[in-house]
């Protein structure tokens, strides 16, 4: 596998994995909001290795102007990485994964936010990914929503994100990096916790339905400590240490 | 206050569930009332409703705002109101009726990148917000400071039936005209005066939600009364 440590485990015999978490166990996540002075609304997230910065603009004048709908606002997405953000550098000009998933983190945003009150406008959400180490547009996702709701942006629902998948034939949640590459399916999940809807589901492998559904669920519980985390997030922002 | 169950709230918060009337920033799903927003929710009688701490200015009909002018037509002014729209300043309504496109130039009056108060005379979600000036108290606006705070800071700088404000203005002396938008023009005879009432607005808008800011706000105004 391109030269990499083929002696690697896993999952060893006692559940714990190559980075030594336990099967259930997210990586560390740090959520701040705000901390852009230019940007209508931001966002700073630390997840693992990850490190992505999201500012948001808006509602604002739509320009081009042809692109503007006068039934409801539209919401723009550019999910971008440094050319830093990984080992080899990366050519800063968007990929055709990184424009893939700008549509992806749009369109799983896009139940959540309320465009219809403003026609006419839009709402650009500008995505850096700093440092990347897999499951970063889980993460990317999470704060696009944190940024979005210290816009002030109405929203339906927070939205929050993680990944599960199969990693040494058992079901993970939050795959690194390292599990991504040599493991067997990545399942990256966004998920409305007030409302009980996904909004995002990629699946990137091969699984049995019972492992589809066991996958779904051990996501479902994740997005829940991302949720928590989100609020953290906003709460300390807005209301200070320890708001009620 | 704790009475009528205030409690910070995110988007995504369920407020409470039953048979509630849902207002401001809130939205019903199913039972569950669920903020849209950040801010402090407050429930009373039967209706529900979030005070929002974030987000832009939405412009109302009858909101007072101050406009900044940014172009014009020959027919009407298009002013920015710190708001996702422009504000539509037709002609008429500064040259009166008789006005005419030929003989009437329109940066005679008013010129790019001067203030004016004006008033929200009608706004829907099919076109941008008509602004009047045609009203007491509306106009160019010609000497003052302008300080920008954010739009949904704007009732607390106001207070309770404009309690404040008022305060404010009693010990600064100053002349202060809100705008809904979040642009505030404070004129006043004496320098330290105006200091003081843009030093009182911005730690208003910096500590909107602290709970004893008009103490807060009249310790600091007063200590500066003894000072000088």
């Amino acid at each position: 596998m391109g030269g990499r440590d083929a002696t690697m485990v896993l999952l060893d015999e006692n559940g714990i994995r190559c980075d030594g978490r336990k099967i259930d166990e997210p990586r560390r996540i740090m959520i701040r909001a705000g901390g852009l002075k230019n940007a209508d609304g931001s966002a700073y997230i630390e997840f693992g290795n990850n490190k992505i910065l999201v500012g948001v603009f808006g509602p604002r004048d739509v320009h081009p102007k042809h692109m503007s709908n006068t039934d409801t606002g539209i919401l723009r997405v550019r999910y971008h990485m440094e050319p830093f953000s990984v080992t080899e550098r990366k050519n800063p000009a968007p990929s055709r994964r990184e424009i893939e998933i700008s549509k992806v983190i749009k369109e799983a945003l896009e139940p959540a936010v309320m465009l219809e009150k403003f026609p006419r406008t839009a709402v650009d959400v500008f995505i850096e990914v700093l440092q990347a180490d897999g499951g970063t547009r889980c993460a990317a996702l999470t704060a696009a929503s944190v940024a979005l709701a210290d816009a002030g942006i109405p929203m339906r629902d927070m939205v929050a994100a993680i990944a599960a998948g199969k990693v040494a034939d058992t079901i993970v949640l939050d795959v690194n990096n390292e599990e991504d590459q040599a493991g067997q399916a990545d399942m990256p999940i966004g998920y409305m916790p007030s409302l009980e809807k996904i909004t995002l589901l990629q699946l990137d492998g091969v699984l049995t339905p019972e492992e589809y559904k066991k996958c779904v669920d051990v996501g479902v519980q994740g997005c829940k400590i991302v949720y928590e985390l989100q609020k953290k997030a906003l709460t300390d922002k807005y209301f200070g240490k320890g708001g009620d | 206050m704790m009475d009528n169950k205030r409690k910070y709230v995110i988007p995504g918060d369920v407020i409470t569930t039953g048979p509630f009337r849902p207002e401001q920033n809130v939205i019903l799903e199913g039972d569950k009332i669920i903020s849209t927003t950040i801010g402090i929710s407050e429930i009373y009688d039967d209706v529900v409703k979030v005070i929002t701490l974030t987000g832009k200015y939405i412009p109302k009909i009858d909101d007072l705002v101050i406009g900044k002018i940014n172009s014009h037509t020959s027919l009407s002014w298009e002013l920015d109101i710190n708001s996702c729209y422009v504000g539509f300043l037709p002609a008429q309504d500064v040259f009166g009726r008789d006005f005419s496109a030929h003989a009437d130039e329109l940066s005679s009056k008013l010129k790019t990148g001067d203030l004016v108060a004006t008033r929200i005379a009608n706004f829907d979600r099919t076109r941008d917000p008509l602004v009047t000036i045609s009203d007491r108290d509306l106009g160019k606006i010609d000497s003052g400071v302008l300080v920008k705070i954010s739009p949904s800071k704007v009732p607390r700088l106001i207070g309770k039936k404009g309690s404040m404000i008022q305060m404010i203005e009693m010990a600064t002396d100053a002349a202060v005209t809100i705008g809904q938008n979040g642009w505030v023009v404070i004129s006043c005879e004496s320098p330290e005066g105006l200091l003081k009432a843009k030093k009182a607005i911005e730690m208003v808008n910096e500590k909107a939600h602290v709970a004893n800011l008009t103490d807060q706000i009249k310790e600091m105004l007063q200590i500066k009364d003894n000072e000088s």
